[in-house]
């Protein structure tokens, strides 16, 4: 407690010291260019177009329309644009955004590699960068940054929630087909490394390439291995492709392997079919039909977007409101300062409840445990998860101290 | 304890190969098509993916909409296809001939683009799930690996389409009159055949079998927008690999390259997608008009 106020002193006096030029200004509300400009950047056109794409910009959408679309008596704008997957094309695109376009946060940000990217570069500049798309743990690890904050999931609770749900029931053999890349990578490591504590072991894993159109020959390796899970460490159109596909090989029909889709989104499920998708274990950080709150806001999204949000969209929504609130706060869209006033605030929404901020970046909430329920037991299109377990945020997420952060506290 | 070949068992090893030669299949069935068209009528048609894609969609469409079953789409939705690849060559095409290759590349290329992204606006990236007709559900198993039967059916119906083509064009009197035409347009015309309409035929035709991969594939993959621009790219490769224009270097390869990727898949899985490139760049260098592709 006195910590914290001695924190929320010394920020004060630095942002006085950085606004000395203009201290007055800085209380009627001084924004940058006279507005509040949003950035989403995603994929919209590839695998991962799905479960962020415009979803998430209408969700940022949503939140701005919240607040009037006006902040401080100034204009919010809302921006998106495309980085195809390419982190070279994603760290231009935010270079040019904050550089040339004024831009203030940049918002979802799917792929982990393009994350790392663009994390790099909001750090330099000291702009907002809210994580709503991109999964490994790495963004509030050896790779934080003080304006950074990893919103809906990572690796590591996907990792403790799936990975030890799985042991518990048994499933104390691995075999890992996993992307080959920053994503992949982490959350193979992490779940790997959730296993072993709960004491099951590894037999082997293969590495696939992103965006694989046959993964049959992977999971023929995964057969042959003879472990008692496959851990699909791949997400979006992968992880639907070898879910498909690993229904016709048969690998789960004999009943001595299971599959485990360490990272499933909603709109993976919805394009799967119960028929396909039915009884997989799945973490989440959201699922539009836990609440009335969660009910009614997902209703007003479906409404203009034609599909039930995913965590990502709603992980947006709930980022974005967070971060204009800080804003109102703290009076002033100047990224430390605003980053500073967002970890002080706890986040309640219908997102998450009593959402804390590590100083690391990470927001902790709770996240689900989910079964997806068999096509009997669906009331209809979007009836998809059985909530198996409320994973307190404690629990889900690594403390700052276990993160690698290094971060001032 | 059996033998291993290079550190895998030979059960594996027999698995991938077979897995090679399925998606060699697709490979064969595409890399033919594109061959079609390449030796008749000189375009280099970068619409393939997309149509290929068109053909899995219709055939989803035709299931969803009218209730038409996984058999009949195998038929009509190639027809379907192939009237849309008519309609392309008759009123875009056909006044591109002659123009450098670089135009009708060009045009097909924003075609592809158009076609692509007509389909992702309406559907979405993530796919429509086909389910694999009741006949060919369920496997066998070989001993060495479980081989779903509809596989072994898309192994089996591109053979047989690849095989026919390959006929129809040496051996038959309407394929001399094709190769006569590509030889000699004017010449041919002379003795009285409409070649124009041989043309748009031979198009539709090309395209059509694009359609009829994408129906076999339709089961296998999710039917998405995106699933041709994964596969064209490598099917490209595939023709310069086996000489532009040759119909049975386009079907041989075809299988190989497959087979070689499911090698590839076992030895280093990471290099399986670029795998077909670097024998590309290879092939350029020993023999640049391709394994089976005579200079021009």
């Amino acid at each position: 407690m006195i910590a914290r106020l001695l924190a929320g002193a010394a920020l004060a006096a630095l942002t006085i010291g950085v606004m000395s030029t203009g201290p007055a200004m800085a209380q009627q509300g001084k924004l940058s260019g006279d507005m509040v400009k949003i950035g989403v950047l995603n994929d919209r056109s590839g695998l991962y177009a799905d479960l962020g794409g415009e979803g998430s910009a209408i969700a940022a959408r949503m939140a701005a329309e919240e607040f009037g679309n006006k902040i401080l008596g100034k204009p919010i704008e809302i921006i998106t644009a495309d980085h195809q997957n390419k982190p070279d094309i994603g760290s231009n695109l935010a270079r040019q955004w904050i550089d040339q376009d004024g831009v203030d946060a940049i918002v979802d940000v799917p792929n982990s590699g393009v994350a790392l990217a663009v994390q790099e570069v909001t750090k330099e500049k000291k702009k907002i960068f809210l994580m709503e798309g991109p999964a490994t743990s790495r963004l509030t690890g050896d790779a934080c940054s003080p304006t950074g904050f990893h919103w809906a999931y990572d690796t590591r609770a996907l990792a403790v929630g799936t990975g030890q749900a799985i042991v518990k029931e048994g499933g104390d053999s691995w075999f890992f087909i996993t992307a080959d890349y920053a994503f992949g990578h982490q959350l193979e490591a992490d779940t790997s490394a959730e296993v072993k504590k709960a004491g099951g072991k590894i037999v082997g894993s293969v590495k696939a390439p992103l965006n694989t159109a046959d993964f049959s020959s992977f999971l023929l390796q995964a057969q042959a291995s003879g472990a008692k899970i496959v851990g699909l460490a791949n997400a979006g159109g992968d992880t639907i492709t070898s879910i498909k596909q690993a229904s016709e090989f048969g690998l789960t029909q004999s009943g001595q392997q299971k599959l485990a889709g360490l990272l499933i989104f909603l709109s993976d499920v919805h394009a799967l079919g119960l028929q396909v998708a039915q009884d997989l274990v799945l973490t989440t950080g959201f699922y539009w039909d836990r609440d009335d709150e969660t009910r009614a806001w997902s209703k007003k999204f479906f409404d203009r977007y034609g599909k039930m949000p995913t965590m990502v969209q709603a992980g947006s929504y709930s980022a974005v409101r967070h971060y204009l609130k800080a804003i109102e706060a703290a009076g002033t869209d100047d990224g430390p300062t605003v980053a500073a006033k967002m970890k002080e605030m706890p986040v309640n929404d219908m997102f998450a409840k009593n959402g804390t901020i590590l100083p690391n970046g990470r927001m902790v909430h709770d996240m689900y445990l989910a079964r997806v329920k068999k096509p009997s037991e669906s009331k209809g299109a979007w009836d998809y998860y059985q909530i198996l377990r409320t994973i307190p945020g404690k629990e889900a997420f690594a403390t700052f101290e276990e993160s690698g952060c290094k971060l001032p506290k | 304890m059996m033998g291993t070949i290079f550190g895998i068992p030979p059960q594996a090893l027999f698995g991938q190969l077979l897995l090679g030669l399925i998606n060699g299949s697709f490979y064969a069935l595409l890399s033919l098509g594109l061959a079609v068209i390449f030796g008749m009528l000189n375009v280099i048609n970068f619409a393939h993916g997309a149509l290929y894609m068109m053909g899995a969609f219709v055939a989803w469409l035709l299931l969803n909409q009218l209730g038409i079953g996984y058999w009949w789409a195998l038929l009509v939705a190639p027809l379907i296809v192939g009237a849309f690849g008519v309609v392309l060559e008759k009123t875009l095409l056909s006044r591109l001939y002659k123009l450098d290759h670089l135009y009708g590349l060009l045009l097909t290329f924003g075609l592809a683009l158009i076609v692509e992204g007509a389909f992702r606006h309406q559907y979405g990236v993530s796919g429509q799930p086909y389910p694999i007709p009741a006949e060919l559900s369920g496997g066998r198993n070989l001993g060495f690996m479980f081989l779903p039967n509809y596989r072994g059916w898309v192994v089996v119906a591109s053979l047989i389409v690849c095989i026919g083509t390959w006929i129809a064009i040496e051996k038959t009197k309407l394929g001399a009159y094709l190769r006569a035409a590509t030889e000699n347009p004017v010449l041919v015309q002379a003795f009285g055949i409409n070649v124009p309409r041989m043309v748009t035929l031979t198009y539709a035709f090309g395209v059509a079998l694009a359609g009829l991969a994408g129906v076999l594939a339709a089961p296998i993959y999710q039917v998405s927008p995106l699933m041709g621009s994964h596969l064209i790219i490598v099917v490209f490769a595939v023709v310069v690999i086996g000489g532009m224009g040759s119909i049975l270097g386009a079907v041989l390869t075809g299988y190989g390259l497959g087979l070689l990727e499911g090698l590839t898949k076992v030895f280093y899985p990471e290099a399986s997608n670029i795998v077909v490139f670097v024998i590309m760049a290879v092939v350029l260098m020993v023999k640049p008009a391709g394994l089976f592709g005579r200079e021009r």
